[in-house]
């Protein structure tokens, strides 16, 4: 398989899941504000800080008022992560690693881009959002199962799931950077509705509210959601799990090519890091410097992917 | 539909008359019902956009993806039209390819008077790079579209050879489907030849004209200059339908002298570059020195005989439409058999009794660019302005020599559907040809392409023409 054709792979899904998740923390950051916040604004900031593109609002904008926001969160084509930006830059991988695709894959990627070019060509109102944010949900749905249903579990394979999860790790990293301070043990004073509020942000931010209730019946607190978010190997949108997800797929691509690189000690070391710890020793080491310093390890594997598999000449 | 008496039309040879081979077509149409058919004509543009099947154009916006509009009328070709059109087609590209061998070797032909010198040396499409070099089978054009125009019963001429790199054979492939999946019943009662074993027999044509020194199975890539092409899609869809990798010049790159693509695995080499790529982007050592479309020091790859390169280097100069006035004379100097297929008559504006012909009857004539392609740079004489002739004279006046004309021929009509029912319009063919050392394989039909606007002659896609499937009919 051409080295171009896996970075195409690789970045489709990338985006694809990145208009997923800015969808997710809109929805989030929406229903916040609307029903439990007292402080819309803040509010907003912090979603657009979570995507990761607040410099790039602030330059535009002078308030984080919910039409601004949403309007650069979902359509605006300034916005490299908007869910357009991203609908768009998946199309176009898609385009270009056409033959890499099965027809239904493609087809799924083509059809959530006209449909979603058509849901964002005007700006979108409150009354309109949910209906927006569903097609979203549901349009990526579509690709992934296209995805699974579909394609062959080959080299192509891993890259698509690649993509996923580092996008996926990067994006829970940063809810929990954003918010660690309500997650701190010393933050933390049960009962008050600020962190209730705020701990239910993130929790819908991953579209665990529900799952976490399950799994977590009495226990609500900061160290316990923490925990969900980082270790626990059941939630998909976990660091743990998607740290696995990377080690297979890259296991799965050591073994195919019977060739082992630099990104496989990466991933190793990945993997010892989040072995070796639990959520006491991490909050020791200081909650804040771990996930910095995770999200940083992240990134240098995905480049270091890149290069191994020769994305780019 | 009402008819102008004036054009040949494919189905009707009069009010209540149908022509033999739409006899059974005819018979289905009469029972259909015109809001079905509306809407299965609308269902049609939804699956070509879901499916992505778009072209770009060329100044427009980046972003500008257009649909090339289909018809669902078919055009239908009776089985001993075809069995004429084919050989003719055969024998032409037999012809073109024993012009291009002695062109770049001992040019016999020129020797012979039977082509002017001139023509050929001072021709941009004639590549000294090519001169003594022997492409891996001796094949130079492995893809060929002849395009064909009708005028009546049994008068086909040929309008234009394409020995470069013709485009348009996935609108017959997807047209074919759409088709299939509109209206299958249609072709439970009806036979029609099958078209889909083009991709299968494009790479079984490709892989038989590898290098010689290529042992085993030989690996084939599809070149494309990239997404923004305006036939991307065709460059992706090929590659797809044959199961092989479609490479941009940033892919490849020469090692251990040939020519490697980049996998995730490292380098590795390819045998045949079918090439979507024009000759002067090809290899920015040897040719344009600034694209960036190709791949540095491919054509040395090329002449140590390391890779095969289709449609080779140079065979534009069969393209040529000064060319083309003598291609009556070519084939019957290769084949040693008169033309099956006519040409149509051309002027050539670089002899000064023929221009002097071409400006006196300009409002009747059709001029085109000697290197012209796409319909871009001709003038249709019949459908001009006056103050579109005169700077057109103006124009030919200035450069002669880059100017052929030919007379405006009543091209043949075939009825679309339309609102208010049949409607005919103008339409051409092209039929494309798959050409290796063994075997030569015409795909049963071809491209139709139409013109959408009542009247119009031009059917070129990027002047608002469309598509038609074509159906050659069983025996």
């Amino acid at each position: 398989m051409l080295g171009k054709t896996a970075g195409g792979i690789y970045w489709m899904f990338r985006f694809l899941e990145r208009s997923e998740n800015t969808a997710r923390l809109i929805e989030a950051g929406s229903r916040i504000a609307l029903t439990r916040s007292k402080d819309p604004v803040s509010e907003w900031k912090s979603v657009l800080t979570t995507a990761g593109v607040r410099n790039n609002y602030d330059q535009k904008y002078d308030s984080y008022t919910a039409p601004n926001a949403l309007d650069f969160l979902l359509r605006d084509t300034d916005n490299p992560s908007s869910v357009i930006s991203s609908i768009e830059n998946a199309r176009t991988n898609a385009r270009m690693v056409r033959t890499a695709l099965t027809t239904e894959v493609w087809e799924a990627v083509n059809e959530s881009w006209m449909a979603l070019k058509a849901a964002l060509k005007t700006p979108v109102t409150e009354t309109k959002l949910p209906a927006v944010l569903g097609e979203i949900r549901r349009h990526t749905a579509l690709v992934r199962g296209a995805v699974h249903g579909t394609m062959l579990r080959n080299d192509i394979f891993d890259f698509t799931q690649l993509g996923i999860a580092l996008e996926r790790a990067d994006n829970t990293a940063r809810i929990i950077d954003v918010k660690y301070y309500t997650l701190l043990p010393s933050a933390s004073y049960v009962g008050s509705t600020l962190d209730n509020v705020q701990w239910e942000t993130i929790l819908r931010s991953v579209s665990a509210h529900r799952s976490f209730r399950w799994l977590n019946d009495h226990d609500i607190s900061p160290a316990s959601i923490a925990e969900f978010l980082i270790f626990d190997s059941r939630f998909p949108r976990s660091l743990s799990f998607c740290s696995r997800l990377i080690e297979d797929n890259l296991g799965y691509l050591a073994k195919d090519y019977q060739s082992r690189l630099p990104c496989h000690d990466m991933i190793d070391a990945q993997r010892d890091m989040l072995r070796g710890q639990d959520i006491t020793s991490v909050f020791d080491e200081g909650l804040h410097d771990f996930i910095t310093s995770f999200i940083r390890q992240n990134n240098a594997l995905g480049l270091q992917i890149e290069q191994d598999y020769r994305f780019v000449g | 539909m009402t008819l102008d008496r004036q054009y040949f039309d494919e189905m009707l040879s009069g009010a209540d008359d149908v022509r033999g081979p739409y006899a059974e077509y005819d018979k289905w149409f009469a029972q259909e019902d015109a809001v079905r058919l509306s809407k299965k004509s609308k269902e049609a543009e939804s699956f070509f956009r879901r499916t992505g099947i778009t072209f770009n154009v060329y100044g427009q916006s980046a972003a500008q993806e257009r649909l090339i509009p289909f018809d669902l009328i078919p055009r239908i070709i009776a089985n001993r039209e075809w069995t004429k059109l084919s050989k003719g087609i055969e024998q032409r590209v037999r012809g073109i390819n024993a012009f291009l061998h002695d062109i770049y070797h001992r040019q016999e032909i020129l020797r012979a008077g039977i082509v002017p010198v001139e023509l050929i040396a001072q021709n941009e499409a004639f590549l000294p790079q090519m001169i003594g070099v022997s492409p891996p089978g001796g094949i130079y054009t492995h893809i060929v579209g002849t395009d064909i125009v009708r005028t009546g019963e049994d008068d086909f001429f040929v309008l234009e050879d394409n020995a470069r790199t013709p485009s348009g054979v996935s609108y017959m492939l997807e047209n074919r489907e759409t088709m299939l999946h509109m209206f299958p019943e249609l072709f439970s009662q009806i036979k029609v030849q099958p078209v889909s074993d083009y991709p299968k027999n494009l790479r079984r044509s490709l892989a038989a004209c590898a290098p010689r020194n290529c042992d085993g199975r030989p690996t084939v890539a599809v070149l494309t200059p990239g997404i923004h092409n305006s036939a991307y899609y065709e460059h992706s869809f090929l590659a797809d339908q044959m199961g092989v990798e479609l490479v941009e010049g940033h892919d490849l790159q020469v090692v251990d002298g040939r020519i490697a693509m980049r996998t995730t695995e490292g380098y590795q080499a390819i045998d045949v570059l079918y090439r979507r790529v024009d000759d002067d982007f090809l290899d920015p050592l040897n040719f344009n020195p600034s694209s960036m479309l190709g791949v540095p020091g491919i054509m040395d790859v090329y002449r140590a005989g390391n890779i095969t390169i289709a449609n080779a280097p140079g065979t534009g100069i069969a393209d040529d439409k000064a060319i083309y006035s003598y291609m009556p004379d070519i084939i019957e100097f290769y084949t040693g058999e008169k033309a099956i297929l006519k040409n149509v008559e051309t002027y050539r504006c670089s002899d000064p009794d023929s221009l002097k012909y071409v400006l006196d009857n300009l409002s009747e004539l059709v001029v085109k660019e000697v290197h012209g392609s796409g319909g871009y740079g001709m003038l249709v004489g019949p459908a001009a302005s006056k103050k579109e002739l005169a700077a057109f004279a103006a124009k030919l006046r200035r450069s002669p020599a880059n100017y052929i004309a030919q007379p405006t021929l009543s091209l043949s009509t075939v009825p679309i559907f339309t609102k208010k029912g049949l409607s005919p319009r103008h339409v051409d063919l092209r039929p494309f040809a798959l050409v290796s050392p063994k075997e030569m394989h015409i795909t049963p039909g071809g491209l139709t392409r139409v013109a959408l606007k009542a009247g119009s002659l031009v059917v070129n896609s990027s002047q608002g023409g469309g598509t038609k499937d074509t159906w050659v009919l069983e025996d």
